[in-house]
């Protein structure tokens, strides 16, 4: 094959259209997000509103998702249900970042004692159960949105720490972090302007991944009773509640557990596509 | 494969073309090179990084493949036998018989979990039929020969567990273990220090010439190609815009690159604090090269015709060059 | 001349795992004299990047005293160490690497500005550009771009704009040119030698390539593994080596001429031996075509064997 003959076909890979992997993901998460956030002003009915004559109604022009066991519209819960899950996905893992980005982050920049802590305190906190410790701990502090997102906030610290350090521990030795150091440079200002803006897109592309999984969380703990308290609605609450009804009104518990793992599913690919434009830039620099 | 062709070159390179695709077109890695090398000669190819030395050498041997993306075109003749049209399994086939390859670093071209001796075996079991005892008498015999002390122990050692110049020794000993026509070193010791890099050297040109290879030794460093090579081919951006014997390259070179290259070199010689006559600018990119000679906008002798139009590489009494503007054949650099 | 920078019995260490350290500087006492610049020659393991490394107190060294411009730097911590460093700075040997790649080319040239507490955005503005255009860089060009969209030796000349943006005194070049290209390396070794004579540099230049280092050094010191082998001026180092390792490595070095023949290293055969375990006595000892007996029991001190020569061999070549 002569190299002009196959030219053509190289000029055409580069204007490649947005892969439908990557614009699918995305079109769901915004469309979920965007639901969330404007739920209060797009004419839902009441989510908490009761009308038993009106209970386990399949899907129909009236209610497009179908009513639950009490009655209520399934369209509005699942969208308000959104809310909370999207509340507690986002915040819980922001919430461990922070805790877990600044304890693996100091570790694999100071090394030494302080690492040798960080490890042993990671450590500590993955030897837990992780189901049983939220459990625990929700059910002594009292079930509330905030306290079901520390929770699930605190189970997350370990695997930040873990990411953060394995990538400091990459960028700490370069050169660059040394000829920081040369101009007299402190640790503070090494860490935040030489560092951390390189640990950070690995650090975003796990954080979508860590919301996936807390938002899985969130349902277990509410699978188990033990989630966001009633009458507000999460993804998790309504499969626990569809439950009862899966042989006479199976949407009740599919229709919520569909729109999790299409959630979960799109959020880890997206995570995925982060992570492939992260790592091979980082390797190639 | 049958027996050499008389008179014929060993290898027979024509119009050896590599492109690669990427986002910002098609880069040219290698833009129509040929050459044709002796059996028993020893052809050095110079160039910086990016001039598409080691990239030629590869694809000619089937390294660079259309599996990584790349567009490789050209005619390659070995021993008269054709190696375009070869299927991969021939060319594993022919790797190791009747080419050896000794690559820059010898910790990635080693196998890590593979003990040395069984390593040297191997190509001689699959290629030359060899018994396993055999295989591994040999292999002892073979790490003698490259002067590896205590070689029986050192048989049934790791890669990890020797020193730099000591792993480039058994790479060594793979690459000639089934007497390959042809042995291709790519910067074999730019891993290496000075002392172990000499040594190294010694022991290549000790093996071409005992056995009568044809060898290819790809390097940066011109003072490795003056001393080792016949004949020395120099690239630039992709193309082969000199070639000749070694003595004429240094003493007389006639493209204007190679000889701003020999100039801006430091040398012994020099007291300290000579001034370095430095090649202003810097290669050009690949991917969008304009017309003309690639070296043209860096060129101290260009004209009007070197922008405009591609010199090719002509022939001159044995010895080509690429440019419109040659040097004449006396007052060369370095002399 | 005075000494700008003296190292008195240097000693650096590292932990290697199971409880075994490395020898990587052992009594090295070395000075650089103001204005000069001192080239140290060695070969992978020979301790002298530890050696750069320990004297910028990155980390501090075991053992020994670095005496810089009037201060002890061992004796040094915190903010009095921090306020010495901008007189004191380095190059790196991969150019690239020594660059955050998420930062802008300007922002990366400031910083020495922003870290010693020069407060005015217009003041640092205007010495980001003169420095840039000293060494050959257009501000306008590269002011907003990152350091990947360059190649190594306009990387070069960035990372040589941030060390002298504080103006200093000493630069120490780790190996500023073994990662560049041939047509790029003089473009670099010229550009040192002019910043040298515009601001009044001292440098302590590290290189493995002896053609480099005799090009750029008024003086040359020679290591092997963690020690001093020679020290002498470049012109009667490179005439008349003293010491064995330093003719070796004459001998060894490629000369881009097929006329000169190739020179004879009279080394023993063998690889050098590794840093974990040295020799005894001279460490050059496994390998020297010269060495005796004694050579394996006493460690030969440097020595002073003629005017401004210093060799640490039991058996000089000369003298």
């Amino acid at each position: 094959m002569s190299a002009s003959a196959a030219e053509p076909a190289i000029v055409a890979r580069r204007g490649r259209p947005l892969s439908w992997a990557l614009a699918l993901p995305l079109a769901w998460v915004a469309l979920v997000v965007f639901l969330a956030i404007t739920a209060d002003w797009i004419g839902l009915p009441d989510p908490a509103a009761q009308e038993l004559i009106l209970r386990r109604k399949p899907p129909s022009a009236e209610f497009l998702l179908g009513t639950d066991n009490l009655g209520r519209d399934m369209l509005s819960r699942i969208i308000y249900g959104g809310r909370t899950s999207l509340i507690v996905g986002i915040c819980a893992p922001f919430f461990g970042f922070l805790i877990g980005g600044a304890i693996g982050m100091s570790a694999g920049y100071f090394r030494g004692k302080v690492d040798l802590l960080a490890v042993g305190f990671i450590d500590i906190l993955l030897a837990f159960p992780t189901l049983v410790l939220a459990l625990t701990f929700v059910a002594y502090l009292g079930q509330s949105l905030f306290n079901v997102t520390l929770a699930l906030g605190i189970l997350s610290i370990p695997a930040a720490a873990r990411v953060s350090r394995a990538n400091t521990l990459a960028w700490a030795n370069r050169d660059f972090v040394l000829a920081a150091r040369t101009i007299g440079a402190s640790n503070w200002r090494i860490l935040t302007r030489e560092i951390l803006p390189n640990v950070l897109p690995a650090m975003f592309a796990f954080w979508l991944v860590a919301v996936s999984v807390i938002i899985v969380a969130e349902g277990a703990l509410s699978f188990l009773g033990l989630g966001i308290p009633a009458p507000q609605p999460s993804w998790g609450g309504m499969i626990a509640d569809g439950r009862e009804a899966l042989d006479v009104a199976p949407h009740t518990a599919l229709i919520p557990a569909a729109v999790m793992f299409l959630t979960v599913l799109s959020l880890n690919f997206l995570g995925d596509m982060v992570r492939n434009l992260v790592d091979p830039r980082r390797s190639a620099l | 494969m049958s027996g050499a062709v008389s008179g014929g070159p060993l290898l027979s390179v024509r119009d050896a073309r590599v492109g690669f695709g990427t986002v910002r077109g098609l880069l040219r890695a290698v833009d129509g090179v040929s050459f044709d090398l002796q059996a028993g000669r020893t052809l050095g190819i110079v160039g910086e990084s990016g001039s598409g030395k080691s990239v030629l050498v590869r694809s000619l041997i089937g390294l660079v493949g259309t599996g990584s993306g790349a567009i490789v075109g050209g005619e390659v003749r070995l021993d008269g036998q054709d190696l375009r049209g070869l299927s991969a399994a021939s060319f594993r086939h022919l790797l190791g018989r009747d080419i050896g390859i000794v690559f820059q670093d010898p910790m990635t071209s080693l196998n890590p979990v593979m003990k040395i001796g069984r390593q040297i075996g191997e190509g001689l079991r699959l290629n030359r039929g060899l018994d396993s005892a055999a295989a591994a008498r040999r292999a002892v015999e073979l790490l003698v020969e490259v002067g590896i002390p205590e070689p029986e122990r050192r048989a049934s050692q790791y890669p990890h567990e020797l020193s730099g110049g000591m792993r480039q020794r058994v790479a060594i000993a793979i690459a000639i273990a089934c007497e390959p026509k042809l042995l291709i070193a790519d910067e074999p010791t730019t891993a290496l220090d000075v002392t172990v890099q000499r040594q190294i050297l010694d022991l290549l040109q000790r093996e071409q010439r005992e056995r009568g290879m044809a060898m290819i030794l790809i390097t940066h460093d011109l003072g490795v190609a003056a001393g080792r090579a016949d004949d020395i081919m120099v690239m630039y951006a992709g193309r082969a815009v000199e070639m000749a014997t070694t003595r004429e390259i240094f003493r007389g070179p006639r493209m204007p690159y190679t000889e701003a290259l020999l100039r801006s070199l430091p040398r012994l010689t020099d007291p300290t604090h000579t001034r370095l006559s430095a090649i202003p600018g810097r290669p050009p990119d690949l991917a969008r090269r304009g017309t003309g000679c690639s070296f043209a906008p860096r060129c101290t002798y260009r004209s009007g015709r070197c922008e405009a139009e591609e010199p090719v590489l002509s022939r001159e009494g044995g010895r080509g060059f690429a440019c419109f503007n040659p040097l004449g054949t006396s007052g060369g650099a370095g002399a | 001349m005075s000494d700008l920078l003296r190292m008195t019995d240097l000693n650096v260490e590292y932990p290697v795992g199971g409880g075994r350290h490395v020898h990587a500087v052992s009594d090295v006492t070395l000075a650089v004299r103001k204005g000069e610049t001192l080239g140290l020659v060695g070969e992978s393991g020979s301790g002298k990047s530890s050696l750069a490394r320990a004297l910028l107190q990155l980390p501090p060294p075991k053992a020994g005293s670095v005496l810089f411009d009037g201060n002890e730097l061992t004796q040094m911590r915190g903010e009095a160490l921090r306020a010495v460093r901008p007189r004191l700075q380095m190059i790196f040997q991969d150019p690239i690497a020594s660059l955050n790649p998420r930062r802008r080319v300007a922002e990366i040239v400031a910083e020495p500005l922003v870290v010693s507490g020069v407060r005015d955005p217009a003041e640092r503005t205007r010495r980001v550009r003169a420095v840039m255009e000293a060494v050959g860089l257009d501000p306008d060009v590269v002011w907003t771009r990152r350091p990947h969209e360059f190649s190594g030796g306009q990387c070069q000349r960035i990372a040589i704009a941030r060390a002298l943006v504080l103006e200093p005194k000493l630069i120490v070049c780790d190996e500023p040119v073994s990662a560049l290209d041939v047509s790029i390396r003089a473009q670099i070794l010229n550009l040192l030698e002019d910043m040298k004579a515009r601001f009044g540099l001292t440098l302590l230049f590290i290189a493995h390539d002896l053609a480099v280092v005799k090009s750029v050094s008024d003086r040359v010191a020679v290591m092997y593994l963690g020690r001093l082998c020679e020290v002498a001026d470049s012109a009667s180092l490179f005439a008349t080596p003293a010491h064995p390792y330093t003719a070796a490595l004459m001998a060894a070095i490629p000369v881009p001429d097929p006329d000169i023949p190739l020179g004879d290293t009279k080394l023993r055969p063998g690889d050098p031996p590794s840093p974990l375990d040295p020799p005894s006595g001279c460490r050059f000892r496994t390998r020297c075509p010269h060495a005796e007996a004694r050579c394996a029991a006493e460690v030969p001190p440097l020595r002073e064997i003629a005017a401004g020569r210093e060799v640490a061999c039991h058996f000089p070549l000369i003298g």
